[in-house]
Order: structure tokens, then sequence, then C-alpha cells
């Protein structure tokens, strides 16, 4: 009982129809590594809601009990007092105040009359910071710092608060494979100061990794809580867990059958906006249809530069190189004029790039395409809800209608819709850039089947994704891109997650 | 060619996406969800009313409203003059929102309307009134000159990549120091009676009719039999697309209810002084952007820009081109709005349009318009604009004090856009 850290028994919550917990426990013992697993949707996040007081005591039934006493927090405030501290998917840093200043917000330093006591401030940020390992100067503004570097100085946050239960949420979904390794060594050495820690995580590999334990909740029930620590739970166990029955293979199979040349770019290169820096540097590639082509690279290699700049040059400056559609050079200066020449992209981050959260699933799947629907700039609407429609049966969209809004649906759905407006452009090639980022196991089998589908119709995919086993699962052909050069292609019968990751850092080992 | 192997399909599991908020979708088949929505969506009136809140919120304020100060005022609000009076009164508020919302849905906002219908009155006046210019010269030259003062704004806000707030403060200054400058800082007046006509011109005895108008009843049966037709002829196109619509009975009160409230509204104006021509103005510019902002791939585009920006611009929308229009119309808006007005004025003020602005930022605001962008009818803003004359109206009937008045004005804004606030609040909680 005694090495129990945090038992919450019970937990229900309600919202307005809909049950989003039932009947949830967890446990989580003093010291450990907590995984959290489920599908997009089905309550972990809730929980962790619950659990940190953002959905405070009352609104929901069941108890929490700490370090054996039972708690009710009101707030966040309340649970922080106690040592919870949530670190949330999408970080809570202001860009422009320093890291110390980021460090103790809402729990400044302060020393006489109240003032804020500067040289403490940055003394003591600068220790934590020395803790998580990360070697920054304490007043430079948080703006500076890459992803992998922000989320650590959240953790230095937490550690600022004398965190004792740690929750992380998807840490390392926006970090690539070196920052993660990172993140996770960090997340052991809390471990050994006696800092317990509960992670919620897409990445199953990483849970096989490291953690301790791992609950799996579905549909808003706790299946099962998992002992790791014997080392004979797999990756494969853990989703029999989370989809309720096994899952034989990640990735539907496929019989390749390339085609003709559709996609070519020769000497490509294209300068940061606004610093005087290539970000792709003489790049050449090219994609056939009925192929699906993989673009492997590390953050900042310049894939998602790579792909915008080809995508009517919606990023960069002094783009220079060639563009040839089926063999002829093309123009595409523009969004409008990419599309027009069969080009499509859908976008890493479709939140902010990909989607009018806003609107509704109709307006989003027509918005590429507006025009094919318009006869003198008329829009025939109901013309517009039969496509929408077609895109809801086609992807599997599972919405009420078409008319609800996007902002309301899960992840992997909000991918197929974005995939379905693509897909009403009627694109000869499509660039996915990470496109089974933060969705769960289940809709990226459903993703993959859908890419499997357009090549079967004979058009061309280039995807970029920082998974390698997805690359090595769905592509036939891998580019593999370091600091803004193509450092390799690989035939997916020579590619390996060892040679992919050696292309990958070629040019840093180079220089360094 | 290629075969896909259904090896396990997770789609099939019961694990899914939306947890228990589409169970219920997602155990059925596409087709029967999609009739099952047919049911939930739109038959079921209680349904209808809590789905569309934000907007039948401002329908039902508004008839609140309206039957509030017509309690209050004994019945004046509603008499014949009185609401010829509203009409004319708040036409070039309207007219002005128009342009308002669509800016404000794009993300925008524009501070110098009311800089701007002064300016336009007075290049008016000066034409008409000092170089005895005809009238139509003068109506041409003031909405050429908004439409001007539009395309600069435009310019700055699309092309530089300002924000609207700051180009728009400074147009506001510039134009109103220009308006100043035209004028010679003296008013102009009075213009000829063609051009007073624009304002406070009816159109009546024209069929004749025993002690009220029959051509505006006519006008008028005429406009609610286009209604019934275009909303017909909609409700047959959907469902020869297998779209839900609302029942049948519903639907007819629907029309009926529509009919009835333009039949009495004509019946008041017949029996006062016949069809104003400023309302004919509105009713055209309040049909023709009603259906360009749902209608139209521009219209759509407005939306999708103020939704998400960057989404848009990865659609291929021409942003810069959406924004530089948008605002070249809402100058253009505000060159009538200035015609308007200085013709209902009779002349031309410096301080014409003082303030304006903000009776049409309000009016977009109350009429159900989101800050961010994205969100927000012309109709809403219609109704918004005359919610706020209503008030007005009935406040100044019931003799309550200018200073009460901007009090209770300024009370409804605020409580307006917390009613918007909160409702998101609820939307974004039931996630």
């Amino acid at each position: 009982m005694n090495d129990v850290l945090l038992e919450m028994r019970g937990i229900t919550k309600t919202f307005p129809g809909v049950k989003a917990l039932e009947d949830v426990t967890l446990a989580v013992k003093r010291g450990e590594i907590h995984a959290i697993c489920g599908e997009n949707g089905a309550g972990k996040s809730t929980l962790m809601k619950v659990l940190s007081g953002v959905y405070p005591t009352g609104s929901y039934d069941g108890e929490i009990w700490f370090d054996g006493k039972p708690v009710h927090f009101a707030g966040i405030r309340d649970s922080e007092a106690v040592g919870v501290v949530i670190i949330h998917q999408e970080l809570a840093l202001v860009p422009y105040l320093s890291i110390a200043e980021n460090i103790f917000l809402g729990n400044e330093r302060r020393g006489r009359g109240g003032l804020i006591d500067w040289n403490k401030t940055n003394a003591e940020a600068r220790e934590l910071l020395t803790s998580v390992g990360l070697d920054e100067n304490p007043v430079s503004p948080v703006i500076q710092l890459g992803v992998g570097k922000q989320q650590l100085v959240e953790i230095a946050k937490a550690l600022s608060k004398d965190v004792r239960l740690l929750i992380l949420d998807e840490p390392t979904a926006a970090l690539n494979d070196v920052d993660s390794a990172h993140l996770l060594d960090l997340l052991r050495r809390l471990r050994d100061r006696g800092i317990t820690c509960i992670m919620i995580s897409h990445k199953l590999s990483e849970i096989t990794a490291i953690a301790d334990s791992t609950t799996v909740i579905r549909d808003g029930h706790t299946v099962e809580t998992l002992d790791m620590s014997s080392g004979d739970v797999t990756q494969e166990r853990i989703i029999r867990g989370m989809v309720g029955r096994d899952l034989d293979s990640f990735y539907p199979d496929r019989v390749s059958e390339p085609g003709p040349e559709v996609l070519r770019i020769e000497d490509w290169s294209v300068w940061h906006p606004v610093q005087p820096r290539k970000v792709v540097d003489h790049a050449a590639l090219n994609v056939r249809a009925g192929e699906v082509v993989g673009i492997a690279g590390l953050m900042g290699a310049g894939r998602t530069e790579l792909a915008m700049s080809v995508f009517g040059r919606s990023y960069g400056r002094n783009i220079s190189g060639r563009l040839y559609m089926h063999g002829k050079e093309v123009r595409a200066r523009t969004v409008a004029e990419a599309i027009d020449n069969g080009i499509a992209y859908a976008t890493e981050d479709r939140k902010r790039y990909g989607l009018n959260l806003i609107a509704d699933v109709r307006a989003n799947v027509s918005a590429a395409a507006l025009g094919k629907l318009a006869r003198a700039g008329w829009v025939n609407g109901n013309e517009e809800i039969k496509v929408a429609e077609q895109g809801r049966r086609d992807m599997n969209i599972k919405t009420r209608t078409v008319l609800d809004t996007v902002g309301t649906l899960s992840g992997g759905n909000q991918q197929k819709v974005v995939l379905s407006k693509w897909l009403f452009t009627d694109p000869d090639v499509l660039i996915l850039d990470e496109p089974t980022r933060g969705i769960d196991v289940g809709a990226k089998y459903e993703i993959y089947t859908i890419i499997n589908r357009l090549v079967a119709q004979g058009k061309a995919v280039i995807v970029i994704s920082s998974e390698l086993p997805e690359l090595l699962g769905i592509c036939d052909r891998i580019y593999t891109l370091s600091a803004g050069r193509i450092t390799g292609e690989l035939p997916i019968g020579e590619a390996t997650q060892e040679n992919l990751m050696a292309l990958m850092t070629m040019e840093k080992e180079l220089a360094g | 060619m290629t075969s896909t192997k259904p090896t396990a399909r997770p789609q099939d599991a019961p694990a899914d996406g939306g947890s228990a908020q589409n169970a219920a979708a997602q155990n059925e088949s596409a087709e029967s969800a999609s009739a099952a929505a047919l049911h939930v969506g739109t038959s079921d009136p209680f349904a209808l009313i809590t789905r569309n809140l934000r907007q039948s919120g401002i329908y039902i304020a508004f008839v609140v409203i309206v039957a509030l100060f017509a309690a209050l005022t004994d019945g004046v609000l509603l008499s014949p003059g009185n609401i010829t009076n509203i009409v004319l009164q708040y036409s070039y508020i309207l007219v002005l929102a128009i342009g308002m919302v669509i800016l404000i849905i794009a993300g925008h906002i524009d501070l110098s309307v009311g800089s701007i219908v002064a300016l336009t009155g007075a290049v008016s006046a000066v034409l008409v009134i000092q170089h005895d210019q005809p009238w139509w010269v003068g109506i041409v030259a003031a909405v050429a000159v908004g439409t001007a003062v539009g395309a600069w704004h435009g310019f700055w806000v699309a092309y530089v990549g300002m924000p609207a707030f700051i180009v728009t403060l400074a147009g506001m200054l510039l134009f109103r120091g220009l308006t100043l400058q035209v004028l010679d800082n003296v008013s102009l007046s009075p213009f000829p009676g063609e051009y007073q006509k624009v304002a406070s011109g009816f159109l009546n005895g024209l069929i004749g009719g025993q002690g009220y108008d029959a051509f505006t009843l006519l006008i008028a049966a005429i406009a609610a039999a286009g209604y019934a037709v275009s909303v017909f002829r909609t409700r047959l196109a959907r469902i020869r697309y297998e779209q839900p619509v609302e029942s049948f009975p519903l639907f007819v009160t629907r029309v009926v209810l529509v009919a009835a409230v333009v039949m009495y509204f004509a019946w008041q104006l017949a029996h006062a002084r016949g069809l104003p021509i400023v309302l004919i103005i509105l009713a055209v510019l309040v049909i023709a952007y009603g259906l360009m902002t749902k209608n139209t791939v521009f219209g759509r585009q407005v939306y999708a820009i103020g939704g998400n920006l960057s989404a848009a611009m990865l659609s291929g929308v021409k942003v810069r081109k959406v924004n530089f229009w948008i605002f070249v119309n809402m100058g253009f808006l505000a060159g009538i709005a200035g015609v308007i007005y200085s013709s209902r004025s009779n002349g031309a003020q410096p301080a014409a349009g003082n303030m304006f602005e903000l009776d049409a930022i309000a009016a977009a605001f109350i009429g159900g318009a989101a800050v961010a962008g994205g969100v927000g009818t012309v109709v809403g803003a219609m109704v918004g604009g005359l919610i706020m004359a209503v008030m007005s109206n009935g406040m100044q009937l019931m003799g309550v004090d200018q200073s009460t008045q901007s009090v209770v004005k300024g009370l409804v804004l605020l409580l307006a856009v917390a009613f918007d606030i909160y409702n998101k609040r609820r939307a974004g909680a039931s996630r």
C-alpha cells in the first residue's frame, strides 16, 4: 500500500451526452514511470485533466488518493501544491519571455518589497537547466529554442515547483528521434531522483523502452495495467489491449507497380525567408505514378521546407531549380498554380495550416477546389454537400453529418478531412507531410490503406515522416535529407532504420 | 495492379477516434447514420433552435426587444409613421454594417467609415451645391471617391501587410481632415430636390389605394412570393440531392411567418408615406450581399481567410486579392452611405458621420460575428443593426436622454459579445 503514490478509483466523468470516462482506476507506484496508452479519444487526456484539477472536484465521480490521503483538487493550483504537475502536449511557454521568466511564471522569485529578485531567478533557473541537461542562457527568450529544448524548459519549470508526480502528455510527439532519446534519458534520471512520472504516448517503442508499467485505456474504461519490468510485454501486446484485438500488421500490404514519372525536381534550392542561409540545397528527386516515395530526415533537415517550396513556393525565398510534371517543365509560382498543375500538399500541422477548425466538414473539403463546384462564381451548395458526403464515405470520416464543425473531430478524422480536401482537387501527386502525426493506431492503418488505394489509382505519393518504421512500412523508395541536401536514395529492399539514420545524419558528422 | 490485403483491419474494432461521442454513428452504416441525421438535424424544432443558438438567439432577442419597446411606448414604436422613421434614420448604418461584417468575417475592421461617409458627402455637396452639377454626378462622384478610399486601405492592408486597425485608424484621421479641406470648414446645403429623394423620397400612389398605398403592398407581396418560391426551390433541390430538410409543416410555418412579417411591415408603410426609396436600395444590397457571402466562391473565401488564414493560403486562396477587394467594397458601401446620409441631412457638414463606424461594428458583433473572424452573416448584422435602431428609437420615444441611451447601447453590445464567448466556451467544453 505504501509504495503506491497515486490511486484513482472509480473515476467517471460525463460531458453533456457523452460519458468520457467510466469507472476508471489507475494506481501509480512511487518512483516509477507509468505509461498510459489508448487510442485518440479513449479518455487519456480527460483522465489527466481530472487528476490535475483542470476538471475540479465535484465535476466527476470517484476518488483520488495521493500519498495515502484522499485529495480534492478545485483547480490546477491545488494539485501543484501537493506536487502534481502536468505538461500539456501543446507547450505553454510565452515565446518572448526569457527561459528564466518562463520557468518561474506564476511562481516568481520575489525579493524585498515584492519586487522580482532577478539574480535569484536567473541563478535558480541556471541550476534547473543544468539538472535537465540544457546548456542555455536563462535570459535568452524561449522563442530562440527548438521544440525539443522548449520541452526541457517545461520540465525545468515543473522541477521548480517541487514536483513529485510529473505528467507528460505526448512529450515526444513533436520531437525528432535524437531529441526524443534525450528526453527519455532525462525521464530515467528523474526517476532515479525519485520523481514519479506518468507519460501519455502514442509511440509504443518508447513505452516498451522506458515504462515500468503501462495502463491501457479504451473507450473511457481501464482495460488493464501491464507490468513492464519483466520485459516480455511487446508492442503487439499493448496494441491488442488498445484496439481490443490483435493487429497482425501495422501496414497493409501492397504490390508496387510504378508507372511513368509524374513529378521531378532538379537543382532545387531554397533560402530561408529571413535568415541568410539555404534550407534546401540543390535537391533533386522524382516520383512515379503508383509509387510511394518517402522523405526521411531529422527535424530541421528541410523536409517541410522542400515540400512547401515545391507547392507553389509557399515557403522561402530565392527559390531556384526546375520542376517537371509528366516530363514537362511547369510554372507553379503560387499555390493556385501548383494545384492547377496537379500537386497537393497536406501539411504536418493540420490544426494551424490545414483546416478551418471553426468551419464544417463540407467547407473544409471543398476549400481547395471551390471553383470546381461553381459556375460564374456561384457555388452549387448541394453539389458541395454531395462531394463532402462522398469524401466522408470514401475516407470513413466518423462524424454525424458533414455540417459538423471540424474542430470537434478527433485527430484521425481531421486528417481524413484534409485528405478528402486534397483528393477533391484531383491531384496527380500528393505530398503528405507527417500524415499520421498525433493520430491513433487504428486511424493510422486507415490512412495507410487510403494511401495504398490512391497509388492503386495511379497517383504518385510523397510521404514525409519522422517515424522510420512508418516509411519502411509504406514506401517503395526513400530519399534521405540532411541539412537541406539529399544524401541518399534507397529502394525499400535495401533500406533499414540503421542505414537511413546514417544517411540522415551524414552532413552533421562531416561538419562536426 | 496493386492489392491491399485486409489482414487485421482495426477500423472494424470497436475502439475509435471520437469515443462515445459518435459511437452511435459508427455502429451504423454510413447510410443509416445520415438517415439519423435527417431526423436529428432538422425536423425537431428544438434541435433547430439549439443547434443555431447563436443565430436564432439574435432573432429571439430582436423580437423580445421590439415587443418590450412596443409595450413601453404604448404601441407607438410600431405605428406606421415611426416604422418609416426607423428605416430612414438607420439605413446608412445598415449599409455600412454590410461592408463591416464582411471585413470582420475576414478578420479585419474598418474604423474610418464615419470619415468616408463625411468625405463622400462633402465631395458630392461641393459638386452639386457649389458647382451646380446635376444630382447624379454627385452620387457617382461620392461612390467613386468612397471606392477609391477603400482601394487605398486595401492596398496597405493586403499588399503592405499592415493591420487593418492601424491603417483605418490612420484613414479615420486622414479622411476627416480631407473632409474639412474639401468643405473649407463650413457646412454646405441645401441639395436640390432630386438628391434629397434618395433618403427621404417615397414611391407611392403609383397604382392608387384608399388611405393606403397599394403599390407598396404589391411590391411587398412580390417580395414575399419571391421568397417563398426561392426557398421552395432550394428545398426541392435539397430533396433531389437527398439531403435532410425540415419537415413540411415546419417549412410552411416558416414561410408563412416570414411573409406575414413582411406584409405587416408593408401594411404599416403603406399607411404612412409609402415605400421609402432608401428601403429599396437597402433591400437590394442586403439580398445581393447575403447571396454573395453565402453562395459565391469569393464570399466563401472570405470565411476561409477569417477561419484560418494559413490554411486558406495553402488551399490556393488568393488572400491578398480577397483582402484588397473587401476593403474596396467597404469603401464603395461607405460611399453609398455617404450619399444617403448627405441626402437625409440635406447637406454636408464637417462633423458628419462621427462615430458611425462604432455603430456599424456594434451591429456586426451583436449580429453574431466573432471577434477572431471566420463567423458572421450579413443578415445577422442587419438584425444587430435593427436591435440598436429599435432601442435608440424606442428610448427616444420614451424621452430617455442621450446619456442613458448610450449606457444602454454599450451594455447591450457587451452582453451580446459575452453571450458569444459563453457559447463558444460551452461548445469547447463539450468536446
